[in-house]
């Protein structure tokens, strides 16, 4: 029997969502959801916004390393 | 005539020439690890005196890592074990209760309030709603979090920094991710959650 989205497609590509964008899905797992993606707008938009969600929240949380703290680390290496 | 053999100056010499190597090459990855080390814990400083912590424990047992394997990995195994370690979390078993909000949890929020562009994330949020919600999701959550996501590990690499199964790695992640979109939606759409 084929994969099916029954009861409800948009729940099931839902709970594909993660896996999806993380490439951990089964290629099985992953055609289903791109079969469902193509003909469902409610389901792209919302996997398109989890995109520029997940883009977002890593830039916003990078925070670079204070230039002196790379300096305290060199000198933790073993004398020659 | 000197105890050492001939070729004991070699291995001296091939054994400081690695080890010199690994200190470079650890040293080239400490502003990744620093990413991931400073939203790992609440401070600038806390993410400092850990970073120095697992610097100094690596340069002190280099030999135990396997030159070939992921050494980004290696350094953040013993950064999280220090962090846990030190008390700065307590440990505990995560909490597993069913969370009602689905992954689609905040779009749909934004689009009740109006808000239905979906590349324009930033038009609702800051920098520091989403430093903040990450900050509130509970640690357990936040570290298999902050690995993917912001240090970009795969499950298997998480599983191994975090000595966890990867079962684990991905139910952690996933309810992480949904608290981190219910506090991102509090601070989108306020009380309106």
């Amino acid at each position: 029997m084929a994969l099916s989205f029954e009861p409800d497609p948009c729940e099931r590509c839902e709970e594909l969502l993660q896996p999806y964008l993380d490439r951990e899905l089964s290629d099985a797992e992953r055609a289903e959801a791109e079969k469902h993606l193509d003909g469902c707008s409610y389901c792209r938009k919302r996997y398109r916004f989890e995109v520029e969600l997940r883009r977002f929240v890593r830039q916003a949380a990078v925070e670079e390393m204070p230039p002196d703290l790379k300096a305290k680390l060199a000198a933790l290496r073993t004398p020659l | 005539m000197s105890e050492i053999t001939p070729t004991e100056p070699q291995r001296i010499a091939t054994e400081a020439r690695d080890r010199v190597r690994f200190e470079e090459e650890a040293l080239e990855l400490s502003d990744q690890v620093y990413r991931v080390a400073r939203r790992l814990v609440g401070s600038r400083e806390e993410a400092e005196d850990l970073m120095q912590e697992t610097y100094a424990r690596a340069f002190r047992s280099w030999q135990s890592y396997t030159p070939g394997t992921n050494l980004r990995a290696w350094l953040l195994r013993i950064l999280t074990n220090l962090n846990i370690d030190r008390g700065r979390r307590v440990q505990r078993s995560p909490d597993m209760q069913p969370l009602e909000e689905g992954d689609y949890f905040l779009y749909n929020k934004l689009e009740e309030n109006g808000e239905t562009d979906e590349d324009r994330v930033d038009r609702r949020l800051s920098q520091d709603d989403a430093v903040t919600a990450l900050s509130e999701v509970p640690h357990d959550f936040r570290d298999v979090l902050v690995l993917v996501d912001i240090g970009d590990f795969s499950y298997a690499d998480a599983a191994q920094i975090l000595d966890i199964p990867i079962g684990t790695v991905m139910s952690r992640l996933h309810r992480g991710r949904r608290i981190l979109k219910k506090e991102l939606a509090e601070r989108a759409v306020g009380s309106n959650v």
